[in-house]
């Protein structure tokens, strides 16, 4: 065959529902992995733990993409073909279905009585003319909701179209799904920012920490709104085994729109995100961020701010740099642990038995020298580059103290505790369309699954003794229909049993 | 009543329920052991005379379906109830009433829907299976199936008191939510149907090698059990009932990730694992409807569909750390 017979033979193999199941199951299948291996898009950090304990294994894997399954040219295949398969195979069906929502049912089967499901009435049950006996089945299925034909000595009715309407409806919603959930990775976006209590955020790409676009977005779509974060509270859970998770939180911001819009104030909660023109603002994440004050040498303030420690366990024990480059003579930073209710433990040293700031303590290490900022290098605002650096003392402190540095390098001041929440800011602009999309392949598919397919006929005739004979005749076309009481109540109906 | 004794009312009556259960078995055993012979003859005589489930995979004919089984498709046929397996199934209602109230009161105790770690899962799971089993019961007569539901049940309910324990405490702030109760009742409420039509397609498998043997069964019960035609049946409606409800389950859950984490779908291990159940299905009423496999093949297409969501259950909390890994145990 020609190149054209070969690409019919293909879309004809695509489009067939043995292709459509084998494709269904290598979906499943492909995403296996994803759920086994960590995967980039959710959590980067357990990709490189795990290279760095794989070192032989794991570059192979990263080639073959399984650390970035769902975006993988591979599992895009396996859907896309899928979806191609669906379009060919509904349009097809949706041509047939309009036609046949307006066509007639088919003639009857000429012999009623080799079907399975079929009752013969004989007069004297019957002692009507055939005529009649089609008039009232007519009559019944119709107001039963078949779609009925009537003929010379037949009557043949079908009930149940709406299952190939909800069927199609569904299928055609998958197709609409995954626009939706493609409009939003291409034109969406999101973003985590770090806001300290008493800072605020406004949105543009500088602001966030990290940002993730869609492939086709455009910075100058980022609505021009902005938020302060005016107090941020957590609780703890006190006793049992879960002591210590938190309870409750939620940061209290106060918002506006555009620059020079009129403020207003919300709560934001986990579950409770703030919307501000198809933006969310949603809480993530939180730690302590100690106030700190740090004088040089000369007595200048060269450091007077809440600075963000990264919380490393459970109990937020947390860890984070101070960095003084204005301080003269020498410039000054220090490494610390701050702990929300410290213990000192012979063993391990100070560490945090709960997460709530019940008797802080600020643990430190106070360095002199070039910080290295000067180098072009960027530097990480968690880490101190001490390769130029000496160290000259350790020290802790609870609020409210000072630590006076060695060599008259300066003073550290713990002023008290702050907090920082961290926000996940996220537009997705397909995410309404998934959403109808999806109520509309539900409702499609209780449509479909739950309208029972059935044909039903009847013949009537006078056979050579010329009595009436009605035959009456039913079909399931799916495994749900229950023919046999439909059937039952038709015969009743008909020999004037019940009506 | 105060959190503490609604949390030991709780923990009571799970032990109860237990209890009742296991008399539940014994009387569904002995049922099947001693008397399901004398009942199992007649109907198995009566299904041989109408030709019995010819092949497997053969299409279901009504001929077949109303001798052999008058109510429905089931084969509760009034002639093999006993009076045994009566008091085991008054059992089943009470055990089960006494497991409703253990769950509700855990919820009362932590003040909460109950299903915040796995000892509640568990518990509020079997719960559910119990209950659609009953409610099934009463459309189709499935008293032959009652043994294959208290059995797992009771495992369930041992592990959860055993292993999964923990004490009613809250609830992290990013499971309370409204979506979150919709997506888990109508998780649970799938759970207890895609339980059932396992059972049934279990059944199936014993059934139709039971039928080409062609030799009557030693106690007796498989003879009360339908057809291999009509489970296969039984199995393939229940799950296109509960099909919808999980597709619904998943929908629900991606409304309270959105809400929760700002996005609807992420790949979490969860979320993957309810996806690949529901591929499963899909494939499962594909192969069904569109390409006419019946019998053997869409059976086993159906207990893989449920080794994905036991894997999701149970699997997935213990093994696939994610955001959702609620399991209460550290
Ligand atoms: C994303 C992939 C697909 C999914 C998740 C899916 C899902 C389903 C489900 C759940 C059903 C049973 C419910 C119902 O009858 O409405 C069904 C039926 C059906 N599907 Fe699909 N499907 C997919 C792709 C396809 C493709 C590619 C084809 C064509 C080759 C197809 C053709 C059909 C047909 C003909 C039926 C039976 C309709 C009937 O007679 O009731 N589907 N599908």
């Amino acid at each position: 065959m020609g190149v054209i017979g070969w690409v019919r033979w293909s879309w004809r193999q695509l489009t067939s529902m043995r292709v459509a199941l084998i494709l269904l199951f290598l979906l499943a299948l492909a995403s296996i992995p994803g759920s086994l291996f960590p995967q980039r898009g959710i959590n980067p950090g357990r990709v490189s733990g795990y290279l760095e304990l794989h070192p032989a294994l794991g570059p192979w894997l990263d080639r073959a993409g399984l650390f970035d399954v769902y975006t993988s040219p591979w599992f895009a295949s396996v859907y896309l073909l899928l979806f191609v398969s669906l379009i060919g195979c509904v349009l097809p069906r949706l041509r047939k279905h309009y036609k046949g929502l307006r066509a007639l049912p088919p003639p009857a089967p000429s012999r009623l009585g080799q079907l399975p499901d079929h009752r013969q009435l004989v007069s004297p049950d019957v002692p009507l003319s055939p005529t009649a006996y089609l008039d009232i089945a007519g009559k019944e299925l119709k107001a039963r909701g078949f779609r009925v034909r009537r003929d010379a000595d037949y009557v043949s009715a079908e009930k149940g179209y709406l299952r190939e309407s909800g069927n199609l409806i569904f299928h055609a919603a998958l197709v609409f799904i995954l626009i939706g959930v493609g409009t939003g990775s291409l034109f969406g976006y999101r973003g985590n920012v770090l806001v300290r209590e008493g800072q605020g955020f406004s949105n543009t790409l500088t602001q966030y920490d990290s940002f993730k676009p869609g492939r086709l977005f455009d910075p100058s779509q980022l609505q021009p709104f902005s938020f302060d974060l005016k107090n941020f509270s957590v609780s703890f859970e006190t006793v049992g085994k879960q002591r210590g998770a938190p309870r409750e939180f939620f940061a209290d911001v106060s918002y506006k729109r555009a620059p020079n819009s009129a403020s207003s104030t919300d709560r934001i909660q986990v579950n409770k995100p703030l919307g501000i023109d198809g933006s969310k603002i949603f809480l993530v994440g939180w730690g302590y961020a100690p106030r700190i004050t740090v004088r040089d040498g000369k007595g200048n303030v060269v450091v007077k701010d809440s600075i963000a420690f990264l919380p490393r366990d459970g109990n937020f024990t947390s860890a984070g740099v101070i960095k003084a480059p204005d301080a003269k003579p020498q410039q000054l930073g220090i490494q610390a642990i701050f702990l929300p209710t410290t213990k000192i433990d012979p063993k391990r040293g100070p560490i945090s038995l709960f997460p709530a700031a019940v008797t802080p303590g600020l643990f430190m290490s106070a360095w002199v020298g070039d910080l290295g900022l000067n180098s072009g290098r960027p530097q990480s605002i968690y880490k101190l580059d001490t390769t130029k650096m000496n160290k000259i003392g350790i020290e802790a402190l609870a609020p409210g103290q000072t630590w006076k540095l060695p060599k008259g390098a300066g003073t550290v001041t713990f002023d008290g505790v702050a907090q920082f929440a961290t926000f996940s800011i996220a537009h997705d602009p397909g995410s309404p369309i998934a959403l109808v999309a999806a109520v509309t392949a539900i409702g499609g598919l209780v449509l479909s699954m739950f309208t029972r397919r059935r044909r039903m006929w009847v013949r009537a005739r006078v056979d050579e003794s010329g009595r009436t004979v009605v035959d009456v005749a039913g079909l399931a076309r799916t495994e749900n229909a229950d023919i046999e009481a439909e059937l039952d109540s038709l015969v009743a109906v008909i020999s004037g049993k019940k009506d | 009543m105060s959190s503490q004794s609604w949390a030991s009312l709780s923990n009571q009556c799970i032990y109860a329920a237990m209890f009742v259960y296991t008399l539940v078995m014994i009387a569904f055993a002995y049922d099947l052991a001693f008397i399901g012979r004398r009942g199992g003859t007649k109907s198995r005589s009566e299904l041989v005379s109408v030709g019995g489930h010819s092949a497997v995979g053969a299409h279901q004919t009504s001929g077949e379906l109303s001798v052999a089984i008058p109510a429905g498709v089931g084969a509760d046929d009034p002639s093999v109830r006993t009076r045994v397996g009566n008091i085991g199934h008054s059992l089943f209602i009470l055990g089960f009433g006494l497991q409703a109230i253990g769950v509700l009161s855990r919820g009362l105790a932590a003040s909460r829907a109950p299903w915040g770690n796995m000892y509640e899962f568990s518990i509020t799971a079997s719960l559910s299976v119990v209950g659609i089993y009953l409610l099934l019961n009463r459309k189709f007569g499935l008293r032959w199936m009652g043994i294959f539901v208290v059995i797992p049940v009771l495992l369930a309910l041992g592990l959860a008191v055993t292993v999964l324990y923990v004490d009613a405490g809250q609830l992290v702030p990013a499971l309370r939510s409204f979506w979150l109760l919709i997506h888990v009742s109508a998780a649970m409420i799938s759970f207890g149907l895609f339980t059932t039509s396992a059972i049934v397609s279990t059944l199936y498998f014993i059934k139709s090698a039971y039928e080409k043997t062609g030799k009557p069964s030693r106690t007796g019960f498989l003879d009360r059990v339908p057809s291999a035609g009509a489970l296969d049946n039984l199995g393939y409606r229940l799950v296109a009932f509960v099909f919808p409800l999980w597709t619904f389950a998943v929908i629900a859950g991606a409304i309270w990730a959105e809400n929760a984490w700002g996005r609807y779908w992420g790949w979490d291990p969860k979320e993957t694992w309810a996806f690949i159940t529901w591929v499963i299905y899909a494939g499962y009423l594909h192969a069904r409807v569109t390409v006419g496999w019946k019998g053997r093949k869409s059976a086993i297409i159906a207990l893989v569909g449920y080794s994905s969501l036991i894997f999701n259950f149970i699997g997935v909390n213990i093994w696939l750390p994610g955001l959702h890994s609620y399991s209460g145990l550290s």
